[in-house]
């Protein structure tokens, strides 16, 4: 992979710049483009490329950020189960910091609960392996990217015969909250820049369903600066020709098909599930859950009380998520909320998009 | 968390690999890649392999970049 450096190359940068600009002056009418995946969230703020388009080419984000749209029960039952005796909670990272209906997940581990950031699902098998007298439950958050991961740890359980590795299931698959944003009357969205990692395991075919039914173009494509430009000059081309295709613009990851091994595994573990998402309610067949015959691994059948949920006042996550505002409009953004002292989930993970703006965006907006 | 990384396969033990980028290496599962070859490239994510890299397909896309690259300096 010599010349890998050209996907960061600045010329390279600047000549897809300028064919954007041009091809947004030939079509008179602008256009609004929205990304459904957190770490494209953070690499068009990091780049600054929102600055870098021409005025009526805009870019919004959706709700690509799992651990922003998962709903604050879903940590309310993590800290009931966190507070059980002989119990490890394993999570990553990011959810160590989300509001529950209380406390975080960091502040019940500063009280003396046994909660583990961990890299992978793997790290809490290895944890339920030096511990068999104890529960270890994984927080199981995360889109298709993450699903067959967990899917595998659950199968490698299975395999070693490790009975005290349990999840929590709340993982998220994206195509049926696409539906959800193409029927909302309120979002003018004219294409999709398309998730490039989840593509990897689901294959772009998964998203055709969004040029041939709904007539919305979208580009699968990865990470670098170059990738999301060759992205936004296609969606412009698309507009302005009236088309709708979903293209792979990734060809280097992204197959049609994807990855046949980890489908395999995750249909055997898993089932669709009706699912909420902050920001939506509840979508049908969004969410990942165990099927019945691995009951024994789901934790969220042990029998607990649950406080009342509820969300921390005054907070937009849910509008930032639907793409109906950009955090600058939501009257917490850096007026209380903040990455070292987050309101909310949009704000706390590393995908959010109130995070990303506060980092690279903070003083955008500035002269409406 | 939808982070993949391009990192090298350098060794395989049937299910266990070692992949590394930047003189990092990591131990990582190649159960959801089981057909990885040492020497191929492979996207890693929450400890394990993912996906391979089209040698192929990153070449064209760089090949593109090059053109936009060359194209600029002669404005």
């Amino acid at each position: 992979m010599t010349d890998a450096g050209l996907l960061h190359d600045r010329r390279a940068v600047a000549g897809l710049v300028h064919d954007i600009v041009e091809a947004a002056e030939k079509t008179a009418r602008g256009a609004t483009f929205m990304e459904v995946c957190g770490t494209h969230t953070h690499a068009v703020a990091a780049a600054g490329l929102r600055r870098m388009l021409p005025k009526g080419v805009r870019l919004i984000s959706g709700p690509g950020c799992p651990v922003c749209v998962t709903p604050v029960r879903y940590l309310d039952h993590a800290l009931a189960l966190a507070a059980l005796p002989d119990t490890i909670l394993c999570t990553f990272g990011d959810l160590m910091r989300v509001p529950s209906s209380t406390i975080t997940l960091e502040q019940a581990r500063a009280e003396g609960a046994t909660v583990h950031v961990v890299y992978s699902a793997r790290d809490a098998l290895a944890l339920a392996e030096d511990n068999p007298e104890t529960r270890v439950v994984f927080l199981a958050v995360g889109f298709e990217t993450t699903v067959p991961t967990i899917a595998a740890a659950l199968a490698e359980a299975e395999q070693r015969i490790l009975e005290n590795f349990l999840i929590l299931p709340g993982n998220k698959v994206i195509p049926p909250a696409m539906l959800a944003l193409v029927q909302d009357p309120d979002l003018n969205v004219h294409g999709f820049l398309l998730p490039g990692h989840v593509s990897v395991l689901t294959g772009w075919e998964t998203f055709r369903f969004l040029a041939t039914d709904h007539g919305v173009p979208g580009a699968v494509v990865g990470f670098a600066p170059t990738d999301v430009l060759r992205g936004v000059l296609d969606l412009l081309g698309q507009h302005s020709r009236g088309t709708a295709e979903v293209v792979n613009l990734y060809g280097r990851a992204v197959s049609p098909e994807g990855n046949r091994t980890a489908a395999e595994v995750v249909d055997r573990m898993f089932e669709p599930a009706h699912t909420e998402w902050r920001g939506f309610g509840e979508i049908p067949d969004s969410g990942l859950t165990l099927r019945e015959q691995w009951a024994h691994r789901d934790a969220g059948r042990i029998p607990l009380e649950l406080p009342e949920p509820h969300e921390p006042a005054g907070c937009r996550c849910g509008d930032v998520l639907r793409g109906a505002i950009d955090p600058t409009e939501c009257p917490l953004f850096d007026a209380g909320c903040s990455p070292t002292q987050p309101i909310g989930a949009c704000m706390v993970s590393s995908e959010g998009t109130c995070s990303a703006w506060f980092r690279h965006e903070r003083w955008a907006n500035t002269n409406q | 968390m939808c982070l993949a990384i391009p990192m090298r396969l350098m060794e395989r033990t049937e299910m266990e690999g070692v992949v590394e980028l930047d003189g990092i290496r990591r131990t990582i599962s190649l159960m959801l890649l089981p057909e990885a070859e040492v020497g191929q490239h492979v996207l890693v994510h929450a400890g394990y392999a993912i996906g391979a890299v089209d040698e192929d397909e990153a070449a064209t896309t760089l090949e593109l970049l090059r053109e936009y690259a060359d194209n600029m300096e002669d404005l």
